[in-house]
Formats: C-alpha cells, structure tokens, sequence
C-alpha cells in the first residue's frame, strides 16, 4: 500500500521461531515475522492467541522459550544493560492501561523521558511537552491533572503523547482503540496514520478493532492456534481461505467493517 | 527521527549580515547545544533575515521547535524572517510544529497552589472527623446487628482474620514480650540490689507487663502486622472496583470486610496479650535467677501474694479496646484510599501511626482513671 512512498525499506523487527509456553500450555509455535521500516504492522487475533504476549517479547519484556527477535538488526536477549538502554530509547510504547505514573501530572508523566535521557532546560521541556500534548489533542487545561483524574480515552492520548516525546523511530500500541467510543477511536486512528506521516514513525500495533484495521494498518498478522496464520493487506487477508482468517474478517462485524471501508 | 540519523554536532552562523546558516543534526540529543547557541548569537539588526537550512541534515520535532520558537521570537521583535532550502521532509514537521504552536500558546498555565489558609484548613479538618465519625457510627451500627443475629457475622472471614492476624503473630510476640520481660528485670536489678531489694523484682515485672507492657507491645505490633493489611486489602479493593462491585451486588463493604476483621482481632489481642503476659514473666523469672539470686520457687510465691489479680484484668480490659482502636483505623484508612496506587502506601503509613497513636493516648486516658479510682 504504502511501499512506494518509503525510500529504505529495511527490517525494522526480525522475529524468528519462536516459541513462547506457560507451563504446559503452548501460546506461540514458530512465530516469524518480519517488520518493515514505515510500515504501520498490525497483529491481529482472537482473544488468548497471544498478540500481546508477542509484543511483550518484541519490546524485551518477556522472554521467549525459543527463537529470536531483532530489534533495529540487534538481539534482545543478547542486550545487556547499556545496549538494551539504547534501543529502548529508539521505541516508544503505548500500553493498554496507559502505564502513566500515577504520582505524575500529565504533563510530568509526558516530560519524563527527556528529563531522565536528556540535559534539555526545563523551559523547552516545557515547550516540547506542551507541543506533544496538543499533538495527541489533549486540552492545555489537562497538563496538571492527575491520571486519576483524567478519562480512560484522555489517558490512552496522554500515554501516547509520552510514548512519543522523544520521536522514536518505532511505535508500539497496545490495544489502542479498545474500550474507546468510536468517534475517539476514528480520532485515535487519523492521529496515527498523522504521526505516521510526519514522523516517519513505523507503528506497530496489536488490535482486534476491525475498523481500525482496515482504516490505517498497511500490513496485517493474524496470528491463531499458536502461530501466524497470515500476513498482508486486509484485501489480501478477506481473501485468504484460512478458515480462521475467514471466520475473523467475514463475521458479521469483519463484513461490517469491511463494507463501510470499501465505500469510504 | 526523520532522515538519516547522519549525527552531526548543529552549527549556527551569520554570514553576510542578513543570513543565518543551520547545519548539522538538529535532534533531542543536541538540544541544549544548539539552545545555548542560539542564545548567545548577536541577531544582526537588518530587518530581513533569512535562514538558510539546507544544510541541516536530520531534524525531529525538538529541532523544529526551537528552530520555530526562535524565529516566533525574532519575528516579534520586528524582523521579517523567511526560511530557505528547507528539505522536504522537513517541512511537514515544520508545518506540524507551528500549527500546534499556534494551540499551546500561551504556553501551558502555571500551577496554581491551593490557599492554605485557616478556612480551609478547618474545612478540610472538619470533612476528616465527620468523615470518620459516620464510618464508626455505620460500623457500630452493623456490630449490634450481627451481634443481635450472629449469623449475619461472616464466619470464614473471621476464622480466616483469626488464623492469619492472630495464630501467625504467636512468635514475634512472644519473642517480643520474652525480651521485655529480660530488659524490664535488668534495668530493674540494677537499681534493686543497691537496696538489697532483690525479691521486688517479681513487682517490678510482673505488675508493669500485665497492666501495662504486654498489652501495649501486642498492640503496638498488631497494628504494624495487621493494622497496615487491613488498610493495604481494603484500598487495593477499591482501586480494583471491588468494592464497587460487593455494593452493587447488595452486599454491605461493613458487613463482609470490616465486622470479621474487628471481631478476629478483639478476639485475638486478649489472648496474645495473655501469651505475652506468660512469657514475659518467663524471661522476668530467668534474669531473676541469674542476676539477683531469686529462684524459681521463690519468684513464683512471691508472685502470688503480690500481683494483685486486679493488674492482670485492667491489662486484659485495655486490650480488646486496643484491638477496635487497630482494626478501625486501618479499615477506615483502606476506604479512604482514593483509586489511586499512590494512596494505597500514603493511607497504610497513616493507619499505622494513627493506630499507635490513639493506642497510647487510650493506654494513658486510662492510666489517669484508674488513678483517680486508686486501682
């Protein structure tokens, strides 16, 4: 879709054999997966087919049983201490709960990785957080509000905020649109493909919202029965035989989605 | 970061009095640099400026901020200001930066600090008490009716409070009490054998453990073991919504979660006040033995006839109110918590002093009583 428009397409994320078990039950049975620069890289899937759980080996929280997964062309697990810190500072996350410090204004939660990973003062830190909120639409009168006090859709704009403060290279969303209503999730989705755009951000995404699926994501996994069912555009995707696939995008909300895309 | 990250160190320089030269990588790394550069550059006075920035080689939006924030600056200053060579990748960001500018400004609003003056600090203090007397009121209310209809009172709960806030405890207040009672006959000894006064050591420690010691270290641990879990369990039930959710089922929070821990602990505080009593003297009668020649046989006769039973039941008296007085306190503190994690450590702390605090001002409410009573 969006291939002729980016200039180096190299692999962002390598991910290789892998293999993920808690106990006895089997999540992940050679997973690969490869992810490339630019690309907005959606991992689809039923609820316990592991989406999240590959993203957590992708971003190093988790460890895998086996395979392995490059970051930026660097092994996770093989990062120690120094190395790993410097990759961490070339993505930025976006977690289902927001993961915002609750002891934190907005606006402190937003400025926390350049105070921690920069020397900027702490007025242009001020410009560059008031910038970052107004970027994900966050209103000015928000900036010192606790998380406690501010919306779940408010909080998911304020943890993306922080997620990009420092213009990583690499997105990752977790769940984005889950549990916002739909004309927030559709705001959430333009200011992805926004970012998207202007940052050169490559964003990868878990979701099981059809709609967003087929609105902004230039590639699709879907992953099912432990391993990674298919990969490609949606169009692609509707059309596969897979059986799971098919069942995922032509259920009655896949059709629904679909069609109100097709006509748009 | 937009382009290729080709990290050079930005540069800034006037050439020819009207052109400003940007080179290098303008990016969140050498923002301060290029702050101080910026600063400490004498703008020349002609009116048009213009800014040659074909040179710079990678931007993010930290470089286009200040890059935008400069020129915003030279602009109300009166210059004409005008950008050249901007590479196209950049200019979108440019374009990004400026319309959001143009939203924040006036930049984001200073915090404004809440008055602390005396009004509200009444207010504030006022909404606390009355906050917690109601909390007292609905417990004691629920009490009398489980206790006119005890098979509203969760039994599982209490057993369950019982085993973990009483059996549990057994060691460290027995370790604890043994310890006070080898301390209370050391000091004691001292002091007593420059009389030749040795056998009062069986006064000493036995009527300052039972009336006062035993009672209070059990409180005071209680409160530090149990006081702090009530309030830690009942707040993190509440940031989960699972508080919410036993309302919404018609259940009552009093009822299921703060009678069988005010029972459990009634019950519990007096018996290990009175394992604590027994041990106490144990380690009393042992450092009677060794350091002032009072044996066994002669520790516990004279025991007898001088600890009066009296002291025995005001220490067993206070305890069920020190009980009250822990449970309370924590379970009023874990309803304070507000669905926030930060409160649950702040709420906890508080229980515990606020607990040990009451608890000694109790102790010495009653101390003054009993006085007046000549008890």
């Amino acid at each position: 879709m969006a291939s002729d428009t980016i200039q180096h397409r190299n692999p962002v994320i390598e991910v290789s054999h892998v293999c993920t078990r808690f106990g006895d039950a089997v999540v992940h049975d050679d997973v690969n997966v490869t992810i490339m620069s630019g690309e907005i890289f959606a991992i689809a899937g039923g609820n316990g087919s592991g989406k999240s759980t590959l993203l957590r080996e992708i971003i190093g929280l988790q460890a895998q049983a086996e395979g392995s997964i490059r970051l930026f062309g660097q092994d996770m697990a093989e990062l120690r201490g120094q190395g790993a810190q410097h990759v961490y500072r070339r993505l930025g996350v976006m977690f289902q709960q927001g993961g915002l410090f609750s002891s934190l204004t907005l606006a402190e939660n937003v400025a926390v990785p350049l105070r921690e990973h920069t020397d900027v003062s702490a007025e242009l830190i001020r410009d560059i957080v008031a910038v970052k909120i107004a970027t994900v639409e966050l209103p000015m009168d928000s900036a010192d509000k606790f998380p406690s006090e501010l919306s779940g859709g408010m909080r998911r704009r304020a943890a993306l905020a922080r997620a990009i403060v420092m213009d990583p290279e690499l997105l990752f969303l977790d769940e984005p649109t889950a549990g916002l209503d739909p004309i927030i999730a559709a705001g959430f989705d333009a200011l992805v493909l926004q970012l998207k755009a202007v940052l050169g951000l490559t964003v990868v995404m878990v979701t099981h919202d059809l709609d967003s699926l087929w609105r902004i994501a230039d590639r699709v996994a879907v992953l099912g029965n432990g391993t990674i069912l298919g990969v490609g555009t949606m169009h692609e995707l509707s059309e596969s035989s897979d059986p799971i696939i098919h069942e995922y995008f032509h259920g009655p909300r896949g059709r629904a989605a679909q069609s109100q895309y097709e006509v748009s | 970061m937009t382009g290729t990250p080709q990290d050079r160190e930005p540069h800034v320089l006037i050439v020819d009095d009207a052109t400003i030269r940007c080179e290098g990588s303008w990016i969140i790394p050498h923002l301060t640099m290029l702050n101080t550069l910026l600063t400490e550059i004498q703008w020349p006075l002609v009116r048009d400026l213009v800014w040659d920035v074909v040179n710079i080689r990678a931007m993010d939006t930290g470089g286009a901020i200040v890059l935008y924030r400069t020129m915003r600056e030279l602009r109300s200053k009166g210059h004409q200001v005008s950008l050249e060579g901007l590479r196209p990748e950049f200019e979108d960001l440019m374009q990004f930066v400026s319309s959001h500018w143009d939203r924040v400004h006036p930049a984001l609003p200073v915090k404004e600090h809440k008055q602390e003056n005396l009004k509200w600090w009444v207010s504030r203090h006022t909404g606390h008490m009355v906050n917690a007397l109601a909390f007292v009121g609905e417990a004691t209310v629920h009490m009398f009716r489980s206790l006119r209809r005890p098979s509203m009172i969760r039994w599982r709960a209490l057993f369950h409070s019982l085993d973990r806030d009483g059996y549990h405890a057994l060691p460290i207040t027995g370790l604890l009490a043994f310890l006070m009672g080898v301390v209370i006959a050391y000091q004691g000894a001292e002091q007593l054998r420059q009389f030749g006064a040795n056998i009062f050591v069986v006064d000493l420690v036995g009527i300052s453990l039972f009336r006062e010691i035993s009672p209070l270290i059990v409180a005071i641990l209680i409160a530090g073991r149990s006081g702090s879990a009530y309030a830690a369990q009942i707040g993190t039930m509440k940031v989960t919504e699972e508080l919410d959710a036993v309302r919404t089922l018609g259940l009552s929070p009093m009822q299921l979660l703060v009678l069988p821990r005010v029972f459990a602990l009634v019950i519990a505080v007096p018996l290990l006040t009175v394992y604590a009593d027994i041990l106490g003297v144990i380690g009393g009668a042992l450092v009677a033995s060794s350091q002032l020649n009072v044996s066994g046989v002669e520790f516990v006769g004279r025991f007898e006839e001088s600890v009066a039973l009296r002291h025995f039941f005001i220490g067993m008296g206070k305890a069920p109110c020190f009980a009250v007085i822990i449970a309370m306190v924590g379970c009023y503190q874990g309803f304070q918590i507000r669905s926030n994690v930060d409160d649950v450590g702040k709420r906890t702390t508080i229980g515990v002093v606020q607990s040990i605090f009451l608890v000694i001002v109790f102790d010495a409410v009653c101390s003054i009583v009993f006085s007046w009573w000549n008890i």
